[in-house]
This record gives structure tokens, sequence and C-alpha cells, in this order.
């Protein structure tokens, strides 16, 4: 479960980013965030990667608080969370296949098993037989399904998404949202930023609307700016 | 550990990357236990020389012919009142003689030698060669004391070895320790900088510092490892043509150099523990401030 309670964050340049946000996604919901730039959403993606803290209020995030999170938990809590960035991240110079390694390996665990899991990940994300491409054979679309099984091959319990369709043609959009929905229809809780409206309103999910640093608006159904 | 092999062979991949730095890195530690082994190992063997020199090199002390022998054996008490002096023994005439006689005298040229040629002497064991002078001196105070025979060149030669090699090599091991060091950590700087996006996402993906650092601290720790077992193998043949050389050398031939094969051990152990330090300690550095982001 995520849940932000009257979370306010200044940066140190003295930016405003975040003043007083609320809102609460339960295990297995899916969630758009949306919002003109600037409004905060990838602060919210940070605090919830653990990357900055909030300076008051409250960030759960599968338990783990991270307003006073010990130093050795911040690892455990980043296991219970996928990410998917807008451009992708990917290691260029290796296989698609070691790009998965890696972000198993990196949590312990053993050869075995990332055998075991790389081919089921990739069958799930539509990448079966792209093992041994590198991403830079790959289309922006495969790139970004791929980062999309890094995401996964870890099994946890929430995915966030800053704009995963920020550098892809509308067609790839569609294909990677409802990739992103059918993960959440398997039990993975999915939270994703982005800027585009029609996308938003053909899902017809929960969109949790931001404006400069605080929730303005949160309802299933469409993206609706206000004026 | 289960992860040992991964970090094993992801520190391998780092070195390969750079391989010329990687290179730098091990020629540099190589270079570094050389200098340092070399010196040490002059330094002991010098003073393994003077520790013989302790044993074997006596100051004779001889007596004023005017004395009788009662009167000669009598000085005795006092040559070992002296201080520094470890042991006094009386030669008398006769037995001078004697011993010259069963050395020297191979054709029995010198079966008729009189005992008169000789003279009473005492052979004086010091307790610390570097002292020889002053305590010759002192020896030489004593009534009835003639003359005295003290061969200060060699101990001073090889006191005035040891010192050197041990200041040279205490300096040059702080400088050279400072410079393995720094190009140790720079080459895994440029590891952790090639592979920062790797980094990035182990970071993201919840890897925790200790995970990420030891791919880096098993690449110095083969650094040390490479560069010590190098150096150690240089050593050895660098000891044994000098070692050679002194011993096919006329006039150096009285050093004592203790073979490599009875001090090997801790010369390679020494080697192998410096290596590997320095190794892990250049990784820590560089890492270090790297993992705070
Ligand atoms: N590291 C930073 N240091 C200082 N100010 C920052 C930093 N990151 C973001 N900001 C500022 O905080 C505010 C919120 O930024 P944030 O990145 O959360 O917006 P966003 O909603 O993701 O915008 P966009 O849609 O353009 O990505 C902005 O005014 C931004 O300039
Ligand atoms: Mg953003």
């Amino acid at each position: 479960m995520i849940r932000l309670k009257d979370v306010h964050k200044t940066y140190v340049n003295g930016t405003h980013a975040l003043n007083g946000v609320s809102f609460q996604v339960d295990d297995g919901d899916f969630a758009f965030l949306v919002g003109p730039s600037g409004s905060g959403k990838s602060t919210i993606i940070k605090l919830l990667t653990g990357e900055i803290v909030p300076d008051r209020g409250r960030v759960m995030v599968n338990g783990f608080s991270v307003s006073n999170i010990r130093e050795w938990q911040i690892p455990l809590m980043r296991r219970t969370v996928g990410v998917i960035f807008q451009d992708f991240r990917l290691i260029q110079n290796k296989t698609v296949y070691d790009n998965l390694a890696l972000a198993m390996r990196a949590v312990g665990a053993s050869r075995a098993t990332v055998q075991e899991r790389i081919p089921y990940v990739l069958e799930l994300v539509g990448l079966r037989g792209k093992e041994k491409s590198f991403p830079d054979q790959l289309s922006g679309g495969e790139q970004q399904r791929v980062a999309i099984a890094r995401a996964l091959v870890n099994n946890p319990i929430t995915i966030v998404a800053d704009e995963p369709t920020g550098n892809l043609d509308p067609a790839m959009s569609l294909e990677i949202m409802t990739l992103l929905e059918r993960i959440n229809a398997l039990g993975t809780t999915v939270i994703v930023v982005t800027h585009e409206r029609e996308l938003v309103n053909h899902f017809r999910k929960r969109v949790i609307l931001l404006d400069r640093g605080t929730v303005i608006g949160d309802g299933v159904g469409t993206y609706e700016v206000e004026a | 550990m289960k992860n040992i092999g991964y970090f094993f062979s992801e520190g391998c991949r780092n070195m390969l990357t750079h391989g010329f730095m990687s290179f730098a890195a091990v020629g540099i530690t190589v270079a570094c236990l050389l200098i340092m082994g070399t010196f040490s190992l002059v330094a002991y063997n010098a003073n393994v020389n003077l520790e013989i020199l302790q044993r074997e090199n006596a100051v004779v002390a001889f007596v004023d012919d005017s004395l009788s022998d009662q009167e000669a054996q009598a000085i005795e008490s006092r040559l070992a009142a002296v201080p520094g002096v470890a042991d006094v023994t009386f030669v008398s005439r006769q037995e001078a003689r004697d011993t010259y006689v069963a050395n020297y005298d191979e054709n029995g040229l010198y079966s008729e030698l009189s005992a008169n040629v000789f003279r009473h002497r005492y052979v004086i064991h010091i307790t610390d060669q570097e002292q020889m002078h002053a305590i010759a001196a002192a020896v030489e105070d004593v009534e009835g004391i003639d003359k005295v025979r003290a061969d200060e060149a060699i101990t001073t030669g090889f006191i005035t070895v040891r010192n050197v090699a041990q200041i040279i090599s205490f300096a040059l091991i702080a400088v050279l320790l400072v410079v393995s060091l720094f190009i140790i950590s720079n080459t895994i700087k440029l590891t952790t900088f090639d592979r920062k996006d790797e980094i990035a996402i182990m970071k993201v993906v919840g890897a925790t510092d200790g995970f990420i650092r030891w791919p880096f601290v098993f690449e110095g720790m083969i650094f040390g490892l490479v560069g010590s077992v190098v150096a150690f193998g240089l050593q050895w043949l660098l000891y044994a043509a000098i070692a050679d050389g002194i011993a096919g050398n006329d006039t150096l031939q009285l050093i004592r150099i203790v073979p490599f094969g009875a001090i090997w051990a801790p010369v390679a152990l020494f080697f192998l523990v410096v290596g590997m330090l320095v190794g892990i300690a250049g990784s820590l550095m560089a890492i270090h401030r790297f993992l705070r982001v």
C-alpha cells in the first residue's frame, strides 16, 4: 500500500514542489498521476523510490515509512517497488537478458533463479526471443518493455512509472499502457505518471490530478484540467 | 558467501575493461613491493651480519710485556668491569702460539716458533658492535694493557648499510604506498565511472551498498594479489642474482647472505599482506564517495 499524508517537500533551492499532498493507493489498484509540468509528479515518484525524503508529513511505501526509515532498510523498501523511467535507463552494452540478470543478481538472486525467471518475464512483456538483443537493436517500445520486465523481475508489490510513454509514438504508448494494465490485472499495484490525456481517458482508471504541489482532483474517470 | 563467485567475476571484468590502467596499477604495486622488499632485505642481511659479528668479532687486548704472568692474569677482572664488555677470555702466549701454528703451519715450517714472539692477550666480546670504538678505547685505558686491536671497519660498514637501508626503506615505503594507493584508487574510480549507470540501476532495484561495493573490492584485491605474486617472483630472481654476485666477488665474500630459501615465507607473506591491503584500501577510497549518492 502507498499512502501520502500531508506531504511537504521544498528543494534546497527553495522551490516548493509539494504543499500538503495526501492520497492512498491500495494494493492491487491502478492510478494515473497527472498534472501540468512542474506540479510535483516526479517529486512524488522520487519519494516513493526513497530517492528523497519529505520535509513534513508521512510517506508510507509497502509498510516502510520513508520519513524515518533506517538507512539499512532503504534497499529492502526499494525491492518492493519496481521503477520505470521515461528514458528506459537500460545498460547499452548489455543484452536484454543481462540487463534483467543485473537487476536480479543485484538483490542476491542465484544464477539458477535468474535462468528460471527471465524467460517467464520476457514472455509476459511480449519479448520472447529477444534475450540476446542489445538495447540499440530494439525499437523504443521494445526497450520500454525491457525496462518493464526489469521492474518486474524481482516481483515487486508496486510498479511506479514516470512518463513511461513520453518518448514513444501514440501506437506504442497504447501498447505500453495496455501492458501495464495487464500487469496490474495480475496483482501488482501500478502508479503511472503521464501527460497524455487521450491515453488516460481511454483507460477509465483512477486519476489523481496535481497542480502546484497539491491534489486538486481524485476520482475514477477522465483527465480534465480545471480552469 | 554464495555471491563470492559473482563478485570475483565482476571484479575481473572491471579490470579487463581498463586494460592499460589495470596494467599500470599492477605495475606500480609490483615496483613498490620490489623496492620495499629489496631495501628491507638489505637491512635484514646487514643486521644478520652484525649479529654474527657480535658473536665472532672480538676486540683483542695485548698485555704489556713487562708484566709477569700473574700480573697479566690479574687484569681480567678489571677488563670485565669495563662497560659494554660481554665476556673476557685470557689467552696465554703459549696458547696463542699453538693456535697460530695450528692455523697456519701447513708444512711444519713454524714448528720451532717460540712462544716469546707472542704476547699474553685477552679476547673480549662486546655487547654492542656500534660501541666498538668507545669500548676499545676504554679497554686500552686499563692499566697493564699495551695495545688493542679492534676491527672497526667491517662493523662500521654494516652499520652504515643497515641504517641507510632502513632510512631509505621507511621514506620510500611511505611515498610508494601513497603512490600505489593513488593509482589503484584512480583505476577503480574509472571503472566506477564507467559503470555508474549500472550502479544507479542496482540501487534502484534495492542492492545494498555492501553488495555494490564488493566487485570493486575484489578488483582492488586482484590488483594487490597479482602485484604481490609478480613482485615476489622478481624479488626472488633479484635476490638470487645479488647473492651470486656477492659470493663470486673476492672482497665481498665475507658478507654473509641469508639464502632466499630460508626467508621466502615471511617475504611472501609480507608481499601478500601489503599488496592486498593497498588494493583493498585503494578500492574503498575509490568507491567511498560514490556510494554516498
Ligand atoms: N532537484 C531539484 N532541485 C530543485 N528544484 C527541483 C528539483 N526537482 C524538481 N524541482 C522543482 O520542483 C517542482 C516540481 O518538479 P517535478 O519534477 O516534481 O515536476 P513534474 O510534475 O514531474 O513536472 P514534469 O511534468 O515537467 O516532469 C518544479 O518546479 C521543479 O522545477
Ligand atoms: Mg516529471
